[in-house]
């Protein structure tokens, strides 16, 4: 580690929260099925197949337009389970709340949680609460941990991109974490901003009884899709290729990220997936996406070639070239 | 969105491309410099420098206001963050910068209380929200942030804010320009003028640039379809042999520039010498606060004791700076020297013509 304090880039989900995790956490820890470091871990227990997942919100402010911090801590959850190709069932909640937080806003949060869960279709069966003095946390923190099932042998996985295979994505990028960028600057409502925080469960239901050559599906969060391109370039050793026209994004959001001064493609998301899949089946796996409600605006937004090798390139807007790296530092800290 | 989608539009983009491939054919070498960090993005982001014939070159200059602010500054400004009663503001660029031993970034992790605005008049509500404290907004800039932090200090005085403080190390276009065009290093013949800092100054402080020192001048907007326009427009001139300042971005800019914006800025700024990271003292390029403000200036209000400046070994941030070389020239780039540990200035600012090229120029 080149630096003996935490950063906060360190949490940004880019390179260097990757060498806090290759270089520091994981050499106390490693193991087979750490070692995969996708979105969730598969685990075999008896020979019945299961996938079991965590993650922490820390998101400021806790609550904004269109979602509030439960709602993506359910979401973020069930969406980790759904990307390794598996049916998430039940979820633990752990609140760490700090003092003085109004009940009234409590009752929202819990009140969104339900919602979420509610039509993610998974029970929450175990939780835990603790608060901590003012100031010794701001207002609520929230961490999910759940366990699901895969619906296949075949699962998904950062490390199977093929040669020639499609990428899509199932609608416009950037609108979670510029949602709460702008509510922080008090930009939001001008322009009319949500976030697209939902969860995919069923879309990834519908793709995986369509085909069953769906190779890596992630959701790209921290650090965006350029991020997550990057992550599946490196773990497959593949190459891929991005046509920057084809990327949707918002016009709401375009402006925003023009104010801010933010690259669309680094920009945090909630309730988007990339679905890498084999050529012949792109068409099917498309129609059946666009027919879902969290898929109606899916796009094939580029395809995966053998070089060059680990990396992200995209051909510009105005049909120029260029590669495209992981976050680096810190862009927008807690942004979920 | 409208009114920008014109400007990234791949049909015209194309056109241009193609004019200027024809007009540059019967030509020699010539070669442009992009002065403004902005443009040096948007020429790595959009990917126009593999567009261009190869007898058009585009190097960078030395318009990015972080790069060229002196180690000596970050001290200054690190020292003034470990003082408890201060609260540091600034733009979020300044976070990683490098000084002698640390960076904010670091002092943060450390305690210092310090936070990115967008906007000045934010540093000056932090200073009304936090009456006790001493808040310190870092002027780093050119002449396009200049008028806001005027703005601030003036919003401060009549509103009667009185904890809020500048460290002023703003420095003026023009000048640099001059003294890369006087050089003999390097055959250079044209700029791409700044976007941002004319809309401000207007374009009759660079006409000495075309009838002293002979150089092509297009003030060129950020977005890749007028960079490429103003591309085209220098080649015209090249064509012709008639050096002269023209306007790509006329949507904004005009021959005048903004007379509010000047003349706030003649209120509350005075013109002195300033330091270049890198370049070295450019007689007249700064500006400073004038007496009748010295309330509002930190250097002068705060007693703080500064640790000896030590300058960084090895990095050619300086070269780079002045077009006489390029990143992937310095010995440390790619390899010491990358966006995650920096060692220049050039590599830490998202305007930086190494950040920009580590980030978007890598070979393919």
């Amino acid at each position: 580690m080149q630096y003996d304090k935490i950063l906060l880039g360190h949490g940004s989900g880019g390179k260097l929260s990757h060498q806090l995790i290759d270089e520091l956490i994981l050499p106390y820890f490693s193991n087979k099925t750490l070692k995969e470091l996708n979105d969730a871990a598969v685990l075999d227990y008896s020979g019945q197949k299961m996938v079991f997942s965590t993650d922490s919100y820390v998101v400021d402010p806790i609550e904004f337009p269109g979602g509030d911090i439960g709602k993506i801590a359910v979401c973020g959850t069930v969406n980790d389970i759904s990307m390794m190709g598996a049916k998430p069932l039940f979820l633990s909640v752990g609140f760490i709340i700090e003092e003085g937080l109004p009940l009234e806003t409590l009752r929202r949060i819990l009140a969104s949680m339900h919602k979420a869960a509610e039509e993610a279709g998974i029970q929450i069966v175990t939780g835990d609460t603790k608060v901590v003095p003012n100031g010794a946390a701001d207002k609520l923190f929230i961490n999910t941990a759940g366990i699901g099932v895969p619906y296949t042998k075949n699962i998904p996985s950062g490390g199977r991109a093929e040669i020639g295979d499609q990428i899509i994505i199932n609608g416009p990028i950037a609108e979670h974490g510029i949602t709460v960028m702008a509510s922080r600057e008090g930009l939001a409502m001008d322009l009319a901003l949500q976030t697209d925080s939902a969860p995919l469960n069923g879309l990834v239901e519908k793709i995986m009884t369509v085909s069953e050559n769906i190779h890596v599906l992630r959701d790209p969060t921290r650090g965006g899709i350029a991020t997550t391109l990057n992550e599946i370039a490196r773990q497959s050793s593949v190459g891929i290729r991005i046509d920057e026209n084809q990327v949707p994004i918002a016009p709401a959001v375009a402006s925003a990220c023009e104010i801010l001064g933010l690259d669309p493609l680094y920009i945090a998301n909630e309730g988007k997936m990339l679905v890498i899949c084999s050529l012949d089946d792109t068409h099917r796996v498309l129609e059946t996406m666009r027919a879902h409600k969290y898929g109606r605006e899916s796009r094939i937004i580029g395809s995966v070639l053998k070089e060059p090798k680990n990396r992200v390139f995209l051909k510009t807007v105005i049909g120029g070239q260029r590669v495209i790296d992981m976050l680096t530092g810190e862009q927008l800290p807690r942004i979920c | 969105m409208k009114y920008l989608s014109e400007f990234r539009d791949e049909r015209l983009a194309r056109m241009f491309t193609e004019r200027i491939c024809e007009r540059a054919a019967g030509l020699g070498q010539l070669t442009f410099m992009e002065v403004c960090g902005s443009h040096t993005m948007a020429i790595a982001r959009y990917g126009i420098r593999r567009m261009l014939p190869e007898n058009i070159e585009l190097i960078s200059g030395p318009g990015c206001p972080v790069c060229v602010t002196p180690n000596k500054y970050l001290d200054h400004a690190i020292a003034l963050g470990r003082k408890p009663e201060i609260i540091l503001s600034t733009f979020g660029d300044m976070l990683r910068v490098p000084g002698s031993t640390s960076s904010l970034e670091k002092e943060r992790a450390n305690g210092s209380d310090i936070r990115v605005v967008y906007s000045t008049m934010d540093a000056v509500e932090i200073a009304r929200r936090h009456p006790d404290k001493l808040v310190v907004f870092l002027g780093v800039g050119f002449e396009t942030t200049a008028p806001t932090i005027a703005a601030s200090i003036v919003q401060a005085e009549q509103t009667g804010v009185s904890n809020y403080f500048v460290l002023c190390a703003h420095k003026t276009m023009p000048k640099p320009m001059e003294a890369i065009a006087s050089g003999k290093k390097m055959p250079l013949d044209g700029f791409i003028c700044p976007a941002h800092v004319s809309t401000i100054i207007g374009s009759r402080p660079y006409d000495f640039l075309a009838e002293k020192y002979g150089k092509y001048c297009v003030i060129a907007g950020f977005e890749p379809v007028d960079i490429l326009e103003s591309v085209d427009m220098l080649i015209a001139q090249a064509v012709a042999q008639i050096p002269k300042v023209e306007i790509q971005y006329s949507r904004v800019a005009t021959v005048e520039g903004n007379p509010t914006a000047l003349h706030l800025m003649a209120d509350v700024f005075e013109v002195c010498d300033a330091q270049w990271r890198g370049i070295g003292d450019i007689p007249a390029s700064g500006l400073r606060l004038k007496e009748r403000y010295s309330r509002f200036d930190a250097a002068k209000q705060i007693a703080v004791e500064v640790e000896p400046t030590i300058e960084e070994t090895g990095c050619i941030c300086g070269e780079v700076m002045q077009g006489l070389a390029k990143p992937p020239e310095c010995p440390l780039f790619g390899t010491v020297c990358t966006p995650e540990s920096p060692v220049g200035a050039c590599m830490v600012s998202s305007e930086g013509s190494c950040a920009a090229s580590y980030k978007y120029e890598q070979v393919l």
